[in-house]
């Protein structure tokens, strides 16, 4: 058997390649660059080709930004050598950019131009950026609002979901008494509790506040339980022959040991206090970004709709980055942690 | 392997060891109701600097005799004493080196170490024991790595400095190098006599290698089936370092598998 070289197998492929290697890297680095420009150059020219059908006063402003984005997809990308870490960004999210650019300019043309999309329910760009600009200070006295009732809610639940479950982990005769209490209240719905909290609590903010405990404290208890509970025994022993006192053996081996748990409850009671914030707001508190999506309905204000939905989007997704960094920083001895 | 500086450290700190006398020490297990007895009536007096190793065929109970001189358990019957002090609960001054090394994964090589004087409230004057600890076993400069980080045999040797930065007086070793390859066996042997020698303290090694019981203890005791029973008390009298091919370990070694029931093997 002859003895088979690799080169022989790549000799056909060699000299296509050597050709032209500048012109397959420039593609392969800034063509999703350039396309990113089109895209955007197509959006803009959208904005301005036609006429609206509406009365929308961003549509200029609107196509010039287009225009503005295209050359710094372009520019930004070709030169990316230059531009530093800014330009390896840049170049990597180019692909995002003619997405973007593509859905941006599909959407102009199928609601401000032919209204191909029914009008009042689905608005055109320039109509949400109108809102952004023009509604800026009532949609930032939402954002407001929202933010201190859903961190005052979810720290009082935190906390309290937290101690209890380190309680309950710890010791039995505190298990005793609240498991069952526990599972009786816990996977109730915290929505379920709407009408009674309005009526009890002196106010809705309060009434709104106990609620958005109460739906983060259930998972955060629960996990932090197990967490506690199931900390290996081994741990335990090696402390205690060093000397360790009961309080060492809660504050330095079952809480560092439960804190994976404690964080997925944390992430768990994050997302189910969202949902009861914005049930909250919408029902009984008169402010927050809930509150402005039921009052821009009211007022068929669709656009203004879907300026707070993305407002309320950013809002939460920056509220799990903000508590996932929590995470990577007290968990640094952890491998393989999920990024966010 | 081991800094000077460490070398004078312990020099300073001569820990000696403790007398430890087990008397008459019965113990039992509850399982399903059942009651499943794992040492009955065992006595054993050791001298103060003596190294024992507790041999025996496997589940037979050795473990559960460890968890008693350390005091994480009490026995059913009998007592045992630290000098003249009966064992009730754990002190620092008897720690546990087990089969696995449990270091704590959240906290870095020298937090691990600094455990037992963090437990015991001194770790703010007694910072230096920590890094002589570690220098003793060769890992100062992973000081702040991660458990997980680390290598089979370098996890057991934080856990070797864990327990040796206490000054025990008694060193309890639960098959701790059971789980390592042959040759970081083998090395962490010589550095087990070696830290005995220097530092003076009381060994107690369970075991279930003949070999390593006789290359390293100057007594050799072999207990029974479970219920676990003294069944004989071997005196090692050779110097160190030894050699495993010494004909004397040799002999002794044919006779402690033929009281282990294996003298067909040979």
């Amino acid at each position: 058997m002859s003895t088979y070289s690799l080169s022989d197998g790549l000799a056909s492929g060699a000299p296509h390649l050597s050709r032209a290697p500048w012109r397959a890297s420039w593609v392969r680095d800034s063509g999703a660059g350039v396309l990113a420009s089109v895209a955007w150059i197509a959006f803009g020219l959208s904005c301005l080709w036609w006429e609206d059908v509406g009365d929308w006063s961003r549509t200029h402003s609107l196509g010039i930004t287009a225009f503005v984005i295209a050359a710094v997809a372009l520019f930004g990308t070709v030169g990316a050598d230059y531009l530093g870490s800014t330009g390896r960004a840049l170049r990597q999210r180019a692909p995002w950019l003619v997405v973007l650019g593509v859905f941006l300019t599909l959407w102009e043309v199928a609601t401000a131009k032919f209204a191909w999309l029914p009008l009042p329910f689905f608005p055109p760009p320039q109509s949400i950026i109108e809102v952004y600009t023009d509604d800026l200070p009532k949609l930032l006295d939402s954002v407001f609002a929202s933010v201190k009732l859903q961190l005052g809610g979810y720290l009082i639940g935190a906390t309290v979901g937290f101690l209890t479950g380190v309680s309950i982990g710890w010791s039995r005769a505190v298990g005793y008494w609240v498991h069952p209490v526990l599972r009786f209240i816990g996977p109730l719905p915290a929505t379920a509790w709407l009408p009674i909290a309005f009526f009890t609590f002196p106010s809705s903010w309060s009434a709104s506040t106990f609620l958005i405990a109460l739906a983060t404290g259930f998972p955060v208890t629960v996990l932090t339980w197990s967490g506690v509970a199931s900390v290996s025994n081994a741990y335990y022993d090696v402390a205690r022959t060093l000397g360790a006192k009961p309080s060492f053996l809660v504050l330095k081996v079952a809480i560092p040991a439960a804190l994976p748990h404690v964080f997925v409850g944390l992430f768990m009671g994050l997302g189910s206090s969202f949902a009861v914030l914005v049930v909250a707001e919408m029902i009984g508190v008169k402010a927050g970004l809930g509150w402005y999506l039921q009052w821009a309905q009211g007022w068929a204000a669709y656009a203004n709709m879907y300026a707070a939905l993305i407002v309320m989007s950013l809002l939460c997704s920056g509220a799990i980055t903000l508590l996932f960094s929590i995470r990577d920083r007290l968990l640094v001895w952890q491998k393989g942690t999920v990024k966010w | 392997m081991v800094a000077a500086t460490a070398l004078a450290e312990i020099d300073a700190h001569p820990a000696a060891g403790a007398a430890l006398d087990i008397e008459q020490v019965s113990h039992a297990f509850d399982i399903d109701g059942a009651e499943l007895p794992v040492l009955s009536d065992v006595s054993i007096s050791v001298e103060p600097g003596e190294f024992v190793a507790l041999l025996g065929p496997s589940g037979c109970g050795k473990s559960t005799l460890l968890r008693l001189v350390a005091g994480l358990d009490k026995p059913r019957s009998g007592t045992l004493r630290e000098d003249e002090a009966r064992i009730t609960r754990p002190h620092p001054s008897r720690v546990v080196v087990f089969q696995d090394p449990t270091l704590f994964p959240w906290r870095t090589v020298w937090d691990n170490v600094a455990l037992g004087l963090e437990a015991q409230g001194i770790l703010k004057s007694q910072r230096h024991r920590v890094d002589a600890a570690l220098d003793l076993v060769g890992l100062a400069s992973f000081r702040n790595a991660y458990p997980h980080q680390l290598s089979g045999g370098m996890a057991q040797r934080v856990a070797l400095a864990r327990a040796l930065v206490n000054d025990p007086k008694i060193l309890i070793l639960d098959e701790p190098l059971g789980k390592l390859d042959s040759l970081t066996r083998i090395t962490m042997q010589a550095e087990l006599v070696s830290l005995w020698q220097r530092k003076g303290f009381t060994t107690l090694l369970v075991t279930h290698d003949a070999e390593e019981a006789l290359v390293l203890a100057n007594r050799v005791i072999v207990f029974s089936d479970r219920p676990a029973r003294v069944k004989a008390d071997i005196r090692v009298d050779r110097p160190y370092p030894r050699h495993r091919g010494d004909p004397y370990l040799a002999d002794l070694r044919r006779q402690i598998l033929g009281l282990l029931g294996l003298d067909a093997t040979w």
